[in-house]
């Protein structure tokens, strides 16, 4: 079987786990195999039934008190132990802050190698074959793993969802204990701070709206801000230099020493393009770009643009989007 | 406080990456190398931490000769001694086995370290696999992506970015922090730093010598291709009155990029 490590947040299954388990079922129907969910945590038996609905046909439920907090070493633990014990074919991770920290950790307790952040995962000989972006997407690298179980991580806003079944849709639920020895968590998550804002990050987003240089300072943000609440599951980026500058949080910065990410859309205002940061967009469904400058390097890469003063240019299209997305 | 800070030689974000003819490697001529950036500020951190608590910091690096460079420049910035674990491999991708090699370094040559600071990843490679792997292997806890870090004595506390939030971790020591942006600020090497480095000696250990047979680091990974991207295309460009172009736009989106 191939088995996917679904995260939870806030007593909830996040999407990017629902992105891996969909791909799982796709690869192992190919593979002639089954698509097992685990949830590990202090009370996670209940979301069971959204596994089932994404393909599951069955979920392991690995409950213990300690694991309540999320701690890299107590949940590689459980995850190490099922592993050995049910031996799937492949374990994978979503590409989140909790499945980086995770997957390695869970890999070097098995001695198996990883591959991170893939954005493909194909069937060839039985075998499967990753592709992953290296140098921030200047390059991309396609492998196989020698070694069992095959671990990966797959990428936010990459794999397709696909319809989630009926309600109805159940499967088994397998409960299996964990023991924790005293003294084998040394490190755990004491308290999760959430942004004020409620913002979602620009990994999650389905809409990034970036400003750069071309804002001349902080306050033009506001330009951006009202146009990522026009949309839905939008966030706010930004290039090196606007967060160099100050005017907003590293948070924000895409780009090869920021966030890679892979949207539906991806408006960048007042943003040149350097090399840096178009690596990091480069996985994005459709970029559009506005800026005066119409030598702008982003503008050979971009599926759209506006020559244009964003001054000008940002507050029309917030105003055109909100009609054409009240319609 | 003993610190150990790991550092990779890595291609300068600036670089345009050429992979020759079915090579499983980049093409390394004309590249401009440096410290990976994350590195760095895993190494700024260590010379804050002993600032304030005193302690020593040495700084490894796994890879060629040519790592000695990015050695010398942590020296320059301040760290007190630094070790290259010499590994004539080509790139391998494989996080696994230089989380080993580091491991076995720990273990053999720097027993009593408090701290392990890495970057959060290699600015290339891009795995983020070898810091959480290293941690494993040496059953010490870790603490990976973070802004902000917090060292007592036998404790840390490090604040890690996540989506829309930051979790608080709280490690006992020793331990491994990974270092994202937004940590600190980086200093600039002084000449005195410089010449100071000049003059140090960056002793060398070898794989055999710490053990391993030639067989040991057989890669997990194998490598079936390795490409430049197929290049985006430019698209449509429009130009006139915001308004006009504004409302053109939105009607594209709609009609025929179909995306909202």
């Amino acid at each position: 079987m191939i088995a996917v490590y679904l995260e939870t947040r806030d007593g909830k299954i996040k999407k990017s786990s629902f992105e891996a388990l969909a791909e799982a079922g796709r690869r192992a129907a190919e593979l002639g195999v089954g698509t097992a969910a685990v949830l590990v945590g202090g009370a996670v038996a209940e979301l069971a039934p959204g596994a089932f609905a994404y393909g599951a046909s069955k979920v392991y439920v690995l409950e213990n008190e300690l694991l309540a907090d999320y701690s890299t070493q107590g949940y590689a633990l459980a995850l190490a132990t099922l592993v050995a014990e049910i031996r799937p074919e492949a374990l994978f991770f979503p590409a989140t802050a909790m499945g980086r920290d995770l997957a390695p950790r869970v890999a070097a307790r098995l001695g198996v190698g990883l591959a991170s952040d893939c954005v493909k995962i194909a069937v060839k000989d039985g075998d499967l074959v990753f592709t992953r972006p290296i140098y921030a997407g200047k390059a991309v690298l396609a492998f196989t793993l020698k070694t069992r179980p095959r671990l990966a991580t797959l990428r936010p806003n990459i794999f397709p969802l696909g319809e989630a079944k009926a309600a109805a849709a159940g499967g088994e639920v397998v409960r299996k204990d964990v023991g924790i020895p005293d003294g084998a968590i040394k490190g755990r998550v004491a308290e999760v701070i959430r942004e004020e804002s409620g913002e979602i990050d620009v990994t999650e987003a389905d809409v990034v709206v970036s400003g750069g240089r071309g804002l001349k300072g902080p306050d033009a943000f506001a330009l951006i801000r009202d146009l990522v609440a026009v949309f839905p599951r939008a966030a706010v980026g930004a290039s090196r230099s606007a967060v160099d500058s100050g005017w907003i949080g590293h948070q924000h910065q895409v780009g090869q020493t920021g966030k890679t990410v892979s949207p539906d859309l991806y408006i960048a205002a007042g943003i040149s393009g350097a090399i840096q940061h178009l690596a990091g967009i480069s996985s994005s469904k459709f970029i559009v770009a506005v800026n005066k400058d119409p030598e702008a390097p982003i503008f050979k890469i971009a599926d759209y643009g506006i020559v244009g003063d964003l001054f000008e240019v940002l507050p029309k299209l917030t105003d055109e989007l909100k009609k054409a997305l009240a319609d | 406080m003993n610190i150990l800070a790991f550092v990779k030689r890595v291609p300068d974000t600036e670089s345009r990456i050429r992979i020759p003819q079915g090579s499983a490697t980049i093409a390394e001529d004309g590249l401009n190398f440096v410290v990976s950036p994350y590195d760095e500020y895993a190494v700024e951190e260590a010379l804050r931490i002993r600032e304030a608590k005193g302690g020593v910091i040495r700084v490894v690096s796994v890879g060629k000769d040519e790592a000695v460079t990015v050695l010398r420049k942590c020296l320059a910035m301040g760290a007190d001694e630094a070790l290259l674990v010499k590994d004539e491999a080509p790139e391998t991708y494989d996080g696994l086995r230089t989380a080993r090699i580091i491991a076995r370094v720990v273990e053999r040559r720097f027993a009593g370290t408090d701290l392990l600071l890495f970057g959060k990843q290699s600015v290339g490679a891009d795995n983020g696999q070898v810091p959480a792997m290293v941690a494993e292997l040496l059953g010490l806890p870790q603490a990976t992506v973070v802004t902000k870090l917090e060292v007592e004595a036998g404790s840390a506390t490090a604040f890690r970015e996540i989506e829309g939030g930051t979790e608080k971790v709280l490690l006992s020591l020793p331990a491994v922090v990974t270092a994202q942006k937004g940590l600190n600020e980086p200093r600039y090497e002084t000449l005195k730093g410089i010449m100071a480095a000049k003059k140090k000696e960056i002793p060398v250990v070898k794989l055999d010598e710490l053990g391993f047979g030639t067989d040991d680091l057989a890669p997990a990974i194998a490598v079936t291709g390795l490409d430049v991207p197929a290049a985006r295309q430019a698209g449509k460009i429009l130009q006139g009155d915001p308004a006009e172009t504004a409302r053109e736009l939105v009607r594209l989106l709609r009609d025929e990029a179909k995306v909202i």
